[in-house]
């Protein structure tokens, strides 16, 4: 069975593959948009931190013999608290000042990450092991699913999703979001709006590692891999606006999607189809398709 | 999640205005004019005292490079990361019709600003409707489009760049392969646009980019088409910094991927903040820093350049703002004031 002259397998496979790409593409999507709303702060080294999750799996499995699901609570931990250190000795030098400047520290930060993974592994990648549970593939009928890619998707959904009632629909969640409109008024009312900063600067940080160990058995581990992708879910955020969380999972899974598919009719096109759309949507929509104009 | 902004945030810490005028200070003003000529002077002499003409030249090209950003970061308040990709543009745009279509070097030149200008146009005309952090990145965001352009564009060489780019001969007399005739060149190339830059910061057109920069609602409330100005300030940023990668194209015989890649869109930011934002000399003074730091420590340090780089980026945001010549503008004031 063919769709438009592609084998209906290779045009699942292709789909599947944007889907776990998009799921990427929400989870760092989801960590910028909380961070940037509590923070101010674009977080270039988002990209980064993604990078470093990563590696910390596979310098656990190679060094230290932890495997992936130890990997998976490790990594974020680790990377939580580098952001704390981080958030503390760093960024909460700039609240006071524009945006931009967080902007730029961060872009600082990201090289240093790079540039020392780099110097330690070089730019050729790491492979990664697919975990024993999740080798192997699962025949649905229409097609043949690989368990582990199958796995990254509902994981990462699974995680968006715990973020998204965390943060819309607990206790907690509301500070959040009243510290976003008016930290000075939240402070007043007696929580610790210091705090309640860096921890969602770990948090996200924590949400970037995590995507990372996710990633790390279906890509090649690289000291590159952190900004080029997040070039892109910069792209993913204008197109969906940082005004809601759903709309930045939406939009984040969507284009992986979109991508996935321009992979199968036109392959030259993949790497820039995100940025062509978010053209597009600059066009007719300037705040986003899920952003509230000013 | 909202996104908008809280409102007690201030706005953009203010880079000294070097350009403002500050106080009848005619002895500061004689001072700063020596130092002009004197640093003109060794630009001229440099070839001649055994300072390496392809490392100036790449310098200065870099210096027109940042002296364009700065007219945008620093005298428009808008931050573009992505003014690599014009850079970029132009430098392939040059090579490819310097090497493959036989071009005379001074067209080459003309065509790539021209590419880069027409890039910077269609790139403007969708950054301009957001503003602030947003801005930046959509201009990264479409930087690294126009990077993949020129990875998988058919007349690029793809990983390879275009090599072997002649130099040719300047209105077909002035023979360029003469490294003291390109660098001649390449600084009067240099001076133009840095006389060209002040010229535009000191007319009307420019007193209301930095209305814009200081106070944009405002400015939009005194009835200026806010928009129309920045688009047009976005265009000649971009066209300059595209003549700096057809010159730099030319002085060094390739373009490369390098050319269009986001990390020199970075460096552009990094050689601004430290040599000083908003000021004329302080982008000037930057990239030379940067290209030096670069060109000494690249066989000594390895990847570990990368981290250097990243780490001033750091100390620069967090207690440098001002710059090296925003720093000794305010000492100066200071010490006025003190002396008064």
């Amino acid at each position: 069975m063919d769709i438009f002259g592609i084998p209906i397998q290779a045009f699942l496979g292709q789909l599947l593959l944007g889907l776990v790409n998009g799921s990427f593409y929400a989870m760092l999507s989801l960590g910028l948009a909380v961070i940037f709303g509590l923070l101010g702060i674009v977080n270039f080294a988002h990209g980064a931190l993604y990078m470093i999750g990563a590696y910390v799996a596979y310098l656990g499995l190679e060094t230290f013999g932890i495997n992936y699901w130890f990997a998976l609570v490790l990594a974020p931990l680790v990377v939580g608290a580098l952001g704390v250190v981080v958030e503390r000795t760093l960024l909460k030098r700039l609240y006071k000042l524009d945006p931009l400047y967080g902007l730029l520290l961060t872009f600082g930060l990201a090289l240093i990450a790079e540039g020392i993974f780099r110097d330690q592994f070089g730019v050729s990648g790491q492979q990664y092991p697919v975990p024993e549970a999740l080798q192997g593939a699962t025949n649905l009928g229409f097609m043949v699913l690989p368990n582990y890619r199958g796995w990254v998707i509902i994981a990462s959904l699974a995680v968006c999703l715990a973020t998204w009632f965390l943060i819309e629909r607990t206790r907690l969640g509301a500070y959040l979001r009243a510290g976003t409109e008016n930290p000075a008024l939240v402070q007043s009312f007696g929580v610790n709006v210091p705090l309640m900063v860096m921890l969602t600067y770990a948090a996200g940080a924590g949400l970037a590692a995590l995507a990372g160990v996710l990633a790390a058995p279906v890509i090649q581990i690289t000291p590159l891999m952190g900004s080029n992708l997040i070039i892109i879910v910069f792209a993913v955020v204008v197109i969906g606006g940082m005004g809601s969380i759903l709309g930045s999972i939406l939009t984040g899974l969507a284009l992986g999607l979109v991508e996935g598919l321009t992979k199968v009719f036109y392959p030259e096109a993949s790497n820039i189809v995100v940025f062509v759309i978010m053209a597009i949507v600059l066009m007719f929509r300037p705040a986003g398709l899920f952003g509230k104009e000013k | 999640m909202s996104s908008v902004q809280q409102p007690t945030v201030p706005k953009v810490a203010t880079p000294p205005q070097a350009g403002a005028p500050v106080a009848p200070a005619t002895d500061l003003d004689r001072r700063a004019r020596w130092a002009w000529f004197a640093a003109l002077a060794v630009l001229v002499a440099a070839p001649f005292v055994g300072l390496y003409p392809v490392f100036m030249m790449k310098a200065l090209c870099f210096a027109i490079f940042a002296c364009a950003f700065n007219l945008l970061l620093g005298f428009t308040g808008l931050l573009s990361f992505g003014h690599a990709a014009y850079l970029g543009a132009a430098a392939y745009a040059t090579g490819w019709l310097v090497r493959s279509a036989g071009w005379p070097p001074e067209l080459g030149v003309l065509a790539g600003t021209a590419v880069a200008g027409a890039t910077g146009l269609a790139v403007g005309l969708l950054a301009i409707r957001r503003q602030g952090i947003y801005f930046a990145m959509i201009t990264l965001a479409l930087a690294q489009m126009v990077y993949f352009v020129c990875l998988q564009a058919p007349f690029t060489g793809g990983e390879d760049g275009l090599q072997g780019v002649p130099r040719g001969k300047l209105f077909g007399l002035i023979d360029l392969s003469n490294d003291v005739a390109m660098y001649f060149v390449v600084l009067a190339v240099f001076v133009a646009v840095f006389a060209f830059i002040i010229r535009i910061v000191h007319s009307p057109y420019g007193q209301v980019l930095k209305a814009i920069r200081e106070n944009e609602p405002r400015a939009i409330s005194l009835g200026y088409d806010v928009d129309r100005y920045k688009l047009l300030a976005f265009v000649l940023s971009t066209a300059l910094a595209g003549l700096a990668g057809s010159l730099k194209t030319l002085v060094l015989g390739f373009a490369t991927l390098s050319d269009a890649h986001w990390s020199l869109s970075g460096e552009v930011v990094l050689m601004t903040l430290l040599g000083g934002m908003g000021t004329f000399a302080g982008p000037v003074i930057g990239a030379f820093t940067i290209i030096g730091l670069q060109n000494y420590l690249a066989d000594r340090v390895g990847s570990w350049v990368t981290v250097i780089i990243g780490a001033i980026f750091v100390v620069c945001v967090i207690a440098f703002r001002r710059g090296f010549v925003g720093e000794l503008v305010a000492w100066q004031q200071r010490r006025r004031q003190g002396g008064d």
